[in-house]
């Protein structure tokens, strides 16, 4: 499963980070990485971007980057 | 001394920086570093300045504020840093953190808002803190003035007896060690001969940062040497070299956490932020409250506030101009001289004047949308939408403001975070229709199109907004292709302004405008009286018919014949709107000597409807005013773009007047 699939509400675990260039760099400094619990928010009216938590804050990011994160098996609700 | 602050977006870093400075501030260049600086002299710290850098999460060369934090602190030398760190986001601030120490220049940290960290329960165990992390930890709350002056003494104290960081080996021993160590042993030398510490040499060497490898100047040899160290560490841990350092410092910084922060449960401020949230960014109410809070800033600023400390200001000014221009009368001056004063400066960079409490006004509105945090959820509303042409949801504001006033709109390009979109959003702002313009457009529909004169009105404002969407469709694929910086953004709780941040911010802005309204506006309207007042041979003339306006007019009249209108009349009105749109109004009155009531009609015997549309096309699109010039020409820091700008827009609205023009004159 990747992160833009999560459904609202649920929080897993990263498995892989993918992506190229800055897009990557970029995951990887706002500390999206491997064995890292991201919690889907929610969507924005348009459907697009999304709202993660991670790591205690929230951070915003579009579906189709989302996509290049790879999630673990899912752990159910916070 | 000088001193760089650095630090994450949202966490404090401005308010840090004012709290520390009070109102000496002034932008300032560094050599090495291209872009500007807000540069600040520290009150309580004789001799001590210091450089607040743009907020970044990393030290990476991508985007613009990177690279200008990156250049000022390898190549500005500052004797010392300050990292201020968000407690309330700590692990996420301290990634930045673990980067500065690398650097093994004199630090310390500085953690704010701990008192939203307290009164929700949290703890910091500052000592311990400071232990791990090998610098000063103090906790500070910038808003309320706390612990600000432990931060200036404690890093005055480090900076003058060179106390380094104590620790910079974040990496537990293993492959990622390995690795490392190796590397900076390769690079010693160099590192040493450019005065860079060699452990952040190495990391960023590691992350293949190019302009490291350059700076240093290291030999194929030794590119290849670190180059299998790398592979090798890869091939160890299973991670690649950028993941496999990310994790180093997340580990780190994780046993940091777990050792000497105590979490808070759910913060006050978040669960306040969640509720807002629902509404403000909820699926069927984000839009409705979106458009609602932009209607009433610009009702407020247009209507209300601005419009009134506008007119008080032109009052004052009339006032004062009537006392200056009957001061020149009983004085005998020469009555150029006079015209030159009172015609001249007095009537152009007054009229440009008045514009300023509009500006001030509608800026201290956007800075307090902007410090709530409310400007990062309406990026995340509209992204989508800009998306498409290119950009993303953080120049919707921007824009949007262009419909008032191009000239803020362009100033609150500055809060973009990439210098494509910046660029980008500085190109597209002139096609919103400025409210200046609304004169124009209300003489021109009443006189020619009295049945449908709101439709007419709103077919102009999305005409403008469709030539911007194909501009930028353009520009995407052409000058601004290439990659947008990625839309990862952080979404900060929000908070209540600081009242200091934002008057500073006000006082800026006001002082950047004033500025402009007396170099290159000043210059501006002296050469348009100039040409309005002589004629070929100098004379003074009787009849503004007679000038080098009206010559220059007649000159350029036969340009606008293809679009319907080429009377010398309307191209000298056009000439004068380049100072202020509103002038083409005022110009045409003149010019055909009528008041402004009998306007319209005189103007039937100028334009039929067609070429009256033809025209009102032509002035919506044509060149930006020359306030709005001399700021873009300031955000691009260059004449030649700007000059492109300009001759961009005067091409696209010749070429779409004549094209409606020759169309429409078949069709009818």
């Amino acid at each position: 499963m990747t992160l833009d699939e999560l459904a609202i509400g649920k929080t897993a675990t990263i498995k892989a980070v993918g992506g190229e260039g800055p897009l990557r760099l970029r995951f990887l400094d706002m500390g999206l990485i491997p064995r890292t619990h991201v919690t889907m928010q929610k969507m924005a009216p348009m459907g697009d971007p999304i709202e993660i938590s991670v790591r205690g804050y929230e951070l915003t990011l579009r579906k189709a980057d989302a996509k290049c994160i790879t999630l673990a098996e899912e752990e159910g609700a916070r | 001394m000088i001193f760089a602050l650095a630090g994450n977006q949202n966490c404090g870093k401005t308010t840090l920086f004012n709290a520390m400075t009070g109102s000496n501030q002034h932008v300032g260049n560094f050599p090495g570093v291209t872009v500007e600086q807000k540069v600040g002299e520290i009150r309580s710290a004789k001799g001590c300045s210091v450089v607040d850098l743009p907020g970044i999460y990393s030290i990476r060369p991508y985007t613009q504020e990177e690279i200008v934090s990156r250049d000022f602190i390898l190549d500005g030398k500052p004797d010392g840093i300050i990292n201020i760190v968000d407690a309330t986001n700590i692990e996420q601030n301290l990634y930045l953190t673990l980067q500065l120490l690398e650097l093994k220049l004199p630090m310390v940290v500085a953690l704010n808002m701990m008192d939203e960290v307290r009164s929700n329960g949290g703890a910091i165990n500052v000592k311990l803190m400071s232990q791990l992390l090998g610098v000063p930890v103090i906790p500070i709350c910038a808003a309320k003035n706390e612990g600000v002056s432990e931060v200036v003494s404690q890093i005055v104290n480090a900076a003058k007896k060179r106390i380094m960081p104590a620790v910079q080996d974040f990496c537990p021993d293993g492959p990622v060690h390995r690795c490392i160590h190796a590397v900076a042993h390769v690079i010693e030398d160099h590192a040493r001969n450019v005065g860079i510490s060699r452990r952040f040499c190495a990391t960023k060497l590691i992350e293949g940062d190019p302009s490291m490898a350059d700076r240093l100047e290291l030999d194929e040899n030794e590119k290849e040497l670190i180059e299998h160290s790398v592979v090798e560490m890869e091939h160890e841990t299973g991670f690649d070299r950028n993941e496999a350092l990310a994790d180093m410092r997340y580990t780190f910084i994780e046993g940091v956490v777990a050792d000497s922060v105590v979490k808070c449960h759910e913060s006050r401020e978040h669960k306040r932020s969640v509720a807002a949230d629902r509404i403000l960014t909820g699926k069927h109410t984000a839009l409705p409250v979106f458009f609602g809070v932009i209607l009433l800033v610009f009702y407020l600023t247009f209507n209300v506030i601005g419009s009134a400390l506008s007119d008080l200001l032109s009052l004052g000014i009339d006032a004062l101009t009537t006392l200056v221009d009957r001061g020149l009368t009983a004085y005998g001056i020469n009555p150029v001289v006079h015209s030159l004063v009172i015609d001249g400066i007095f009537a152009g960079v007054g009229s440009v004047l008045s514009f300023l409490p509009i500006i001030v006004t509608l800026f201290f509105f956007l800075s307090i949308l902007e410090d709530t945090g409310y400007m990062a959820r309406v990026a995340f509303v509209m992204d989508k939408l800009l998306r498409k042409i290119g950009l993303s949801g953080r120049s919707f504001v921007p824009m949007l403001i262009g419909f008032g006033c191009s000239v803020p709109a362009i100033m609150a390009t500055r809060t973009l975070s990439s210098d494509r979109d910046r660029r980008m959003t500085i190109l597209l702002t002139p096609y919103m229709s400025c409210s200046a313009k609304i004169p124009i457009y209300a003489v021109f529909c009443a006189a020619f199109f009295a049945r449908f004169q709101a439709l007419v009105m709103i077919g102009l404002y999305l005409v403008g907004i469709l030539l911007a969407i194909i501009v930028a469709l353009i520009l995407k694929g052409t000058a601004f292709q290439g990659e947008p910086v990625p839309f990862v953004m952080e979404l900060p709780n929000y908070r209540m302004p600081s009242v200091k941040s934002v008057m500073l911010l006000l006082w800026e802005k006001a002082r950047d405008f004033l500025q402009r309204a007396f170099t290159i506006i000043f210059v501006a309207t002296i050469l348009i009286w100039f040409l309005q007042t002589f004629d070929t041979r100098l004379n003074v003339v009787a009849d503004s018919t007679d000038s080098l306006l009206a010559l220059i007019g007649r000159f350029i009249a036969p340009v606008f014949r293809p679009l319907g209108f080429g009377d010398w009349r309307i191209a000298t009105s056009l000439i004068s709107g380049f100072t202020a749109k509103e002038a083409v109004v005022s110009t045409l009155s003149v010019l055909l000597g009528t008041g402004m009531a009998e306007l319209g009609p005189a103007l039937s015997g100028l334009f039929t409807p067609l070429s009256a549309f033809s025209f009102l096309l032509f002035t919506l699109l044509y060149t930006p005013c020359v306030a709005a010039v001399a700021t873009i020409k300031k955000e691009l820091k260059s004449g030649w773009a700007t000059l492109g700008v300009v001759i961009m827009q005067c091409s696209i609205a010749w070429l779409v007047a004549c094209a409606v023009y020759q169309i429409g004159g078949i069709l009818l």
